[in-house]
């Protein structure tokens, strides 16, 4: 295996998605090529990272406003949903 | 190496509440909001990156849910079928935000590739514990708002909410092939920004 069929197929590795021998292929090409490994393991790091960030969490204040403001709406609009 | 997958919902539970909504039960219709609320609004804030424009998007996507459940088709899930809604709802805001700008899911499909690693210098065992919490917040949210939008929302969907490939290909009427390059060009870009800040550091007696 080369180093571009490795990257074409990192997403499927990553995501469990490879056949045995396609995946046995490909950790073979990581225990020998270091750039490739470490291309992997810190693009698998990568995602973790994001995983755990708990970016853009809602604030609970906020969060009853808006659910409140959404169920004002939706109970607005079936009033004024013909019968 | 360890692989990544996504979590994933029982879905015969929510079925049922989708179906007590569909026959005007707002209670259970309240239940998918509070399911699913935080996932919209994480969403919302990544795509249009305007704390405003997410919670207006919030409000939006759960109404117009709320004002089409009728449309919704059981055969796929319905928090695919809100983020799809989501989506749309976000991006239109983001077109408005930015009129000087097309923006769409295609905009970034460039034919030279420019997500190849050209820097492979390997990264610290715990890189989260170099920075402090409001420092990695920053340096997460800024590498990841340099993403076109096309990838930052596979990359969104796929692995900050781990929809399945083919769940995210469905939420943004992308093909799976699609999603999977998009995916990986959004990944490999991610990594190679944040290898400044979280590769290994050389100290002053040569050791690593």
């Amino acid at each position: 295996m080369k180093c571009t069929e490795f990257l074409d197929e990192l997403t499927n590795y990553l995501d469990g998605a490879l056949d045995d021998r396609t995946k046995s292929e490909l950790e073979d090409h990581l225990a020998w090529c270091h750039n490739c490994y470490v291309v992997c393991d810190t693009t698998r790091k990568t995602i973790e990272i994001y995983r755990n960030s708990e970016l853009y969490e809602l604030p609970d204040d906020l969060r009853g406003r808006l659910q409140s403001a959404i169920m004002t709406k939706c109970a607005q609009h079936k009033h004024k949903k013909p019968e | 190496m360890s692989t990544i997958q996504p979590n994933v919902q029982p879905v015969s539970e929510e079925l049922e509440l989708v179906r007590r909504a569909k026959r005007g039960d707002d209670q259970a219709f309240e239940e998918l909001v509070r399911r699913y609320d935080r996932n919209v609004f994480r969403i919302a804030q990544h795509i249009t990156q305007n704390r405003e424009d997410a919670e207006d998007v919030v409000q939006d996507a759960f109404l117009k849910a709320y004002g089409n459940l009728a449309q919704f088709q059981e055969q796929s899930k319905f928090y695919t079928w809100l983020v799809r809604i989501a989506v749309n709802e976000a991006l239109m805001r983001l077109r408005r935000r930015r009129p000087e700008r097309t923006v769409s899911l295609d905009e970034d499909v460039k034919t030279e590739d420019d997500s190849l690693p050209r820097e492979v210098a390997d990264w610290s065992p715990n890189p989260e514990q170099m920075y402090n919490q409001a420092e990695l917040r920053e340096i997460l949210t800024r590498t990841v708002q340099g993403l076109p939008p096309g990838f930052r929302t596979v990359f969104v969907l796929r692995d900050v909410e781990g929809l399945s490939t083919e769940e995210t290909a469905e939420a943004l009427d992308l093909s799976v092939p699609a999603v999977k390059s998009r995916l990986l060009r959004a990944r490999l870009q991610l990594r190679e920004r944040l290898s400044r800040y979280f590769q290994k550091r050389v100290t002053g007696d040569g050791n690593k």
